[in-house]
């Protein structure tokens, strides 16, 4: 049924670190290699060879340029988006199969692809551009949290967490359950003051982002202060002594 | 969003043909014979013709029956079961119109509120989508309403209501280019919104996009970023206020009840119509197309 719950268990999703993303992609390859062999309808690829490659992905990195206000060197911030697994999901009661659902469980939202007739209008319904449609299936495709990896005894422990988190190599992605303020993602998202993408569209979104840090800003609270504050020692305190006094 | 032929042709042939329906369920006019049979498989033909043509942009169109299920959340599902449910009310009342069976025509009224909440369920599509400012507003629904309204009245030969539906059509697709034009703007999502990066955090400032991640359009950008022939708006404006307003508003009730005036004013309406609901879907702007820096 494509109502949404009104409460999850669980509300298990990724803090992602717009701080550490170096936008090495290695997320979307990995996602790309871990969905495209289990879960459902593998993403397909056109003309992956040729002159214009297109595919079904569930995860892209973007890179973004802000240029700050004070007109200190431009930073560049790399920005992976994936399906946020929105609490009030508007991709999920649009869908007129019941193909589209949010699990009672663990709040991850799902696509059945046998029952989905691969009319669009839940990546229509979707803000954050969390779903392709596979081209040579038909089928919708989005983010399944990795649930084919997360539950799976069949995978050594530290395996079982999202290909994507597994693959970062800045450890830019964390995954955890939300609704428990004591997990790693909770506490994280507490302290870097984790955000929402468009908060204003009510969807509530589950995973969060944490925000860049400032590492390049010239102290602007005593501009000349390191000129006038030189206290060299050693053998450059007795050469600036010394060629002070030439 | 992308105008695919397939969802302008079935919105515009479905709306007209749900709208004649609509009008021949309430014995207006009132028919018998072949001009019954012509008159109801023409509404018929419309209607079924549009829906199976909405049916080739699915991906897995076989499976269509499960778009039943969703009734209590979908507005396409409830389209699907509208649809249905009208075009199985109408069929006795147009058989005994046909073969003048004398039938009661109770089904004929219910059957025709179900043409018109049909029209309805397929605004509401488009309507309820907040990720589409210039859909989400009120506008969406009146049109849809109106533009079966004239087109179902024209081909239903009322030309009191056809004129009335028509002029009101120019009301509110003037309304609906006005307000429209700034719905984006008004909902005030940006690239900063989109990312977070314009306002949270100690890094603030303008937001652009530095490098794309894809080297060519996927699936997002190919449904719904559409740059193309934005540029010939108002030319297609003045086509659609003239073609499906204007022109029959004025028309019809000059027009004598000859087959030949109702073809010209009802090819004249559905050129405003396509018009109309190609920039319909060409120039909505999807907030997706925010992460791209392109709408
Ligand atoms: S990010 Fe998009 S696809 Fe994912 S739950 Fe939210 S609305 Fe649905
Ligand atoms: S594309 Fe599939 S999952 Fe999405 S709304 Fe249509 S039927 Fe539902
Ligand atoms: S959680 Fe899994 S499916 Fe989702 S983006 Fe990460 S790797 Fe892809």
């Amino acid at each position: 049924m494509t109502s949404l719950p009104t409460h999850t268990e669980k509300r298990l999703g990724l803090a992602i670190d717009l701080d550490t993303c170096v936008g090495c992609q290695a997320c979307v390859t990995a996602c790309k290699g871990w969905n495209d062999q289990g879960y459902g309808a593998p993403l397909s690829d056109q003309d992956p060879y040729g002159a214009a490659p297109s595919g079904a992905f569930l995860n892209r990195v973007h890179s973004y340029e802000i240029t700050a206000a004070d007109q200190s060197a431009a930073v560049i911030v790399n920005f992976p988006r994936s399906c946020l697994h929105c609490e009030d999901a508007p991709c999920v009661p649009v869908c007129p199969t019941g193909a589209s659902y949010k699990r009672v469980e663990d709040g991850i939202v799902l696509v059945n692809e046998d029952s989905c007739i691969g009319c669009g209008l839940c990546a229509w319904a979707c803000p954050y551009g969390a779903r392709e449609m596979d081209a040579d299936m038909g089928v919708m495709k989005k983010c399944t949290l990795c649930v084919d990896r997360i539950y799976n005894d069949h995978l050594p422990e530290e395996d079982r967490v999202p290909a994507c988190v597994r693959t970062c190599p800045t450890g830019a992605r964390h995954f955890g359950d939300f609704a428990d303020p004591e997990s790693t993602v909770s506490k994280l998202s507490a302290a870097r003051g984790g955000y929402d993408l468009m908060p204003d569209l009510g969807t509530r979104p589950t995973n969060k982002y944490l925000p860049p840090r400032r590492k390049d800003a010239p102290d602007l609270s005593a501009p000349l202060a390191p000129l006038l504050d030189i206290q060299a020692t050693g053998f450059a305190g007795w050469l600036d002594k010394v060629l002070g006094k030439i | 969003m992308h105008p695919a032929p397939s969802v302008i042709i079935f919105t515009v042939f479905s709306g007209m043909g749900f709208g004649l329906l609509a009008f021949l369920g309430v014995g207006l006019p009132a028919t018998s014979g072949w001009a019954a049979f012509f008159l109801w498989g023409l509404g018929y033909g419309l209607a079924v013709g549009g829906l199976l043509a909405s049916t080739f942009h699915l991906g897995n169109p076989q499976r269509f029956l499960r778009a039943f299920t969703q009734w209590r959340s979908s507005w396409l599902s409830r389209e699907a079961i509208a649809s249905v449910g009208c075009l199985l009310a109408l069929a006795p009342v147009a058989l005994s119109d046909w073969l003048q069976l004398g039938w009661p025509r109770g089904l004929g009224l219910i059957g025709a509120a179900l043409a018109v909440l049909t029209i309805f369920c397929t605004s509401m599509i488009y309507a309820q989508l907040k990720t589409i400012p210039r859909w989400n507003h009120w506008t969406t629904p009146a049109l849809f309403m109106l533009f079966a309204g004239a087109g179902g009245a024209i081909l239903a030969g009322q030309n009191g209501a056809g004129a009335v539906f028509s002029a009101l059509l120019v009301a509110v697709l003037l309304t609906a280019f006005r307000i429209g034009d700034g719905a984006f703007a008004a909902r005030a999502q940006t690239l900063g919104t989109a990312t977070g990066l314009g306002i949270i955090g100690p890094v603030q400032g303008a937001v652009r996009v530095f490098e794309q991640p894809h080297t060519s359009p996927n699936y997002l950008m190919r449904e719904m970023i559409y740059l193309v022939a934005r540029k010939h708006v108002e030319k297609l404006r003045a086509l659609a206020l003239i073609g499906a307003g204007i022109g029959p508003a004025l028309l019809l009730p000059l027009t004598p009840p000859t087959m030949m005036g109702f073809a010209v004013i009802a090819l004249l309406h559905l050129i405003g119509a396509f018009a109309a609901r190609w920039l319909f879907f060409a120039q909505a702007e999807h907030v997706v197309g925010l992460y791209y820096g392109q709408r």
